[in-house]
């Protein structure tokens, strides 16, 4: 017996359905994840390159140690005598607006599972899919939907990365200390103040895990979103592929992976709280103090 | 005859009622109606965890706690303390019955009336402290009122007050890692000070600090306690601290509150076997007054005008004693006087035989005094130790026998 369930033809379908009537919620997205690559590309790439160089050497310096500081230093040079830096920034910014999407989307949803069952039993194979999934799957219908170009990167490098964030937001607030729980209910919180005074503050290190490995995750995509018009350095590693010039590949190849070095180190540490130098220790009290949100994008903002 | 000792202990006015526990249940899992009926059949808490898979926490607990009082629980791991405790702040929801705080039955309570409660009333201190690790030592104790909404100015003030009043304002800027576990705890009494609530709720609190330290937390308490009478309600699975600072205690088995009563009482009159093999190794000459182990057991000769002391000799023979006491008609004690030095004063034909008759060497002992205190006298004394209350009234005597009695039954 041979059953034929048309699967294929009910994704044509879907897609063809939302391309008819949606429209206007397909701009809308568009609209405001454009308004926030094109934001963070502006900031980025404006900066002129001694100062962003600067920037992330100090942050090293400050984050982790002064042998990852000469590290970031020499490995940003490289790039820079590659020619590859506005590339650099470009992918840089991709990979940020990706992750602020995330996060934005990224934290509610896992303190939505953290509360609520019904949430996580429906989410979850959402974002098994969602990390499973072949990637070019989804980047053709990302591209007839928003076009191409930065958008529809963003959005499919999104819909990569997200899955951490959602998952260590929901552990982290899951895992925080049943004291806790119990001493912020004893003194009187309401649902609300019990989230935002207790359980954020504590599921922090595991948030920042999160919002670490999404990122980490984004820069994994960084290739595949150039092929539907990202930019950046996926289309260097692209050309080389396309010429078999193993060298222009390669020296992509290689600024991807120490973008990847340096957000990671720098990351990871803005999970915990002490900070590498002791000269450090005044910023790091300012810092500690309006932790989540600010220090997850620090480069964008700088 | 331990019974009748142990109630003429302190029964002065009616004690007011703070907390009332009213029949309730708390039966953990989800099948808790199902449980709740086999409860009600009177089916055992292994049985009803076989068929249900429910636990049975608290079983049909019922008892009153004082304003004022240190009310101690006490029960081996698992029998049900910390959950009996978080019913009374309701962490825990009961299954069945009535919880009355000042007479409000917060079983009934709203959301919202429930947070006002804890904020205003009530507060908790925890055996690992739970203090917050993101903040510090000053706005871990003012937490409480944050939460209530009390502005920052005001709110430091009183934490900062609190600190102090644990001995503990120099570390306000500290953050909680940075201190030993006794200091953590002091953090976690201020805090729970800090809203100046009327019932504290302790679970275990000083079990984790190392002895030295456990004992001078509960000096601590007492302290605060004498400073500013607040109703504690504290877990404990340590006799020794129950019998310390608890004013009365709650023991608990398998759930079930199988005793209610002061120290003594429960000391004296275990309610079961479970009860008093709590007291296997525990000294109890420091659990034990004076005046719990006092027997009548003396002669006592009231003085009035006109009475001859040839009766008196007369009963102090029929009774084969060779001393009696000698007290007023309010019986205030007067004196000892022996049979000898008793004929002696009468053959001499004193105006006030027994006042010429009393033995000089005999000092009653203040029913009040711990038993270690006074165990040397009466060790040493010739004659059974009379026992006066506070306003110098008999109320008995201690013998050399009774007192090694005493102290045999409690160490076997
Ligand atoms: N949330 C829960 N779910 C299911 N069973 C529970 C829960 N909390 C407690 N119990 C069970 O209820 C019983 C009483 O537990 P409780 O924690 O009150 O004991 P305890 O006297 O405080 O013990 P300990 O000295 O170990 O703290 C135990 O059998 C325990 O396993
Ligand atoms: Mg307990």
């Amino acid at each position: 017996m041979h059953f034929d369930l048309h699967i294929g033809e009910g994704a044509n379908a879907v897609v063809n359905y939302i391309l008819d009537h949606f429209t206007p919620a397909l701009n809308f997205i568009a609209t405001v994840i454009g308004f926030v690559t094109d934001t963070i590309k502006a900031a980025l790439t404006g900066i002129p390159m001694p100062v962003a160089v600067i920037v992330i050497v100090a942050l090293a310096l400050w984050r982790v140690s002064w042998k990852f500081a000469l590290f970031s230093l020499l490995a940003l040079l490289v790039i820079v005598d590659m020619g590859l830096w506005e590339r650099t920034m470009e992918t840089l910014s991709l990979v940020l607006a990706a992750t602020v999407i995330a996060i934005v989307v990224g934290i509610p949803l896992g303190i939505a599972m953290a509360k609520s069952r019904i949430v996580t039993v429906l989410v979850r194979p959402v974002l098994d899919l969602m990390q499973t999934m072949p990637a070019f799957v989804y980047l053709i219908p990302a591209a007839m939907f928003f076009g191409l170009g930065a958008v529809p990167g963003t959005i499919a490098t999104v819909i990569f990365a997200m899955p951490p964030v959602v998952r260590l937001t929901n552990l982290g607030i899951r895992q925080v200390n049943g004291e806790f729980i119990e001493a912020g209910l004893a003194f009187g919180c309401t649902a609300r103040q019990l989230l935002l005074k207790v359980q954020m503050p504590n599921a922090l290190p595991s948030i920042m895990a999160g919002i670490n490995q999404t990122i980490m995750l984004s820069l994994s995509m960084v290739v595949i979103a150039s092929m539907i018009g990202a930019g950046g350095l996926g289309n260097i590693v692209l050309t080389g592929i396309q010429r078999l010039d193993v060298g222009t590949g390669f020296e992509g190849g290689l600024a991807v992976t120490v973008l990847a070095v340096i957000l990671d180190r720098i990351t990871q540490s803005l999970g915990q709280r002490n900070t590498a130098f002791s000269f450090g220790r005044f910023f790091g009290a300012r810092a500690n103090r309006g932790e989540v949100p600010s220090s997850a994008t620090p480069p964008a903002k700088t | 005859m331990d019974r009748e000792t142990a109630s003429s202990i302190g029964e002065d006015t009616q004690p007011e009622v703070k907390i009332s526990v009213d029949r309730v249940f708390k039966i953990f899992g989800d099948r808790s109606d199902t449980a709740m009926r086999m409860v009600r059949e009177g089916r055992g808490k292994e049985e009803i965890h076989a068929e249900t898979g429910c636990t049975l926490g608290v079983n049909d607990a019922s008892f009153d706690i004082h304003a004022g009082e240190i009310f101690v629980i006490m029960g081996l791991s698992g029998s049900g303390k910390s959950t009996l405790l978080r019913l009374i702040n309701r962490l825990i929801e009961p299954t069945s019955g009535a919880i009355r705080v000042d007479g409000q039955d917060i079983t009934k309570m709203s959301k919202r009336e429930l947070i006002e409660l804890r904020r205003r009333d009530m507060s908790m201190v925890f055996q690992s402290f739970a203090l917050l690790p993101n903040l510090t030592v000053l706005e871990n104790a003012a937490f409480g009122l944050e939460v209530a909404g009390v502005p920052a100015a005001e709110r430091q003030a009183k934490a900062l007050a609190a600190l102090e009043g644990v001995g503990l304002g120099a570390y306000a800027a500290s953050r909680p890692d940075q201190l030993s576990g006794g200091m953590k705890q002091r953090v976690g009494l201020a805090r729970a000070l800090a809203s100046e609530p009327t019932v504290l709720l302790m679970d275990e609190a000083f079990s984790a600090l190392d002895p030295l330290i456990r004992t001078e937390m509960q000096d601590e308490l007492l302290r605060l306690q004498s400073e500013h009478s607040r109703t504690i309600i504290f877990v404990s699975h340590d006799l020794d601290e129950a019998m310390r600072i608890g004013d009365r205690i709650a023991i608990m088995q398998h759930g079930n509150v199988v005793q209610v009563g002061t120290p003594d009482e429960i000391v004296m009159n275990p309610a079961n076997d479970y009860v008093r093999s709590f007291f296997r190794n525990v000294d109890v000459s420091n659990v034990f007054k004076a005046g719990d182990i006092a027997r009548e057991t003396q002669v006592t000769l009231i003085e009035r005008k006109g009475v001859a002391v040839a009766a008196a000799l007369e009963r102090m023979r029929r009774h084969d004693r060779e001393v009696a006491i000698v007290v007023g008609r309010d019986k205030r004690y007067h004196g000892m006087v022996s049979a000898e030095s008793l004929a002696q004063a009468a053959r001499a034909g004193e105006a006030d035989p027994y006042h010429k008759a009393f033995l000089t060497e005999v000092e009653p002992i203040e029913a009040a005094e711990p038993l270690s205190n006074v165990m040397g006298r009466v060790a040493e004394s010739r004659w059974p130790v009379p026992v006066v209350d506070e306003r110098q009234r008999y109320v008995g005597s201690i013998s050399k026998s009774a007192l090694l009695m005493t102290l045999d039954r409690t160490t076997t």
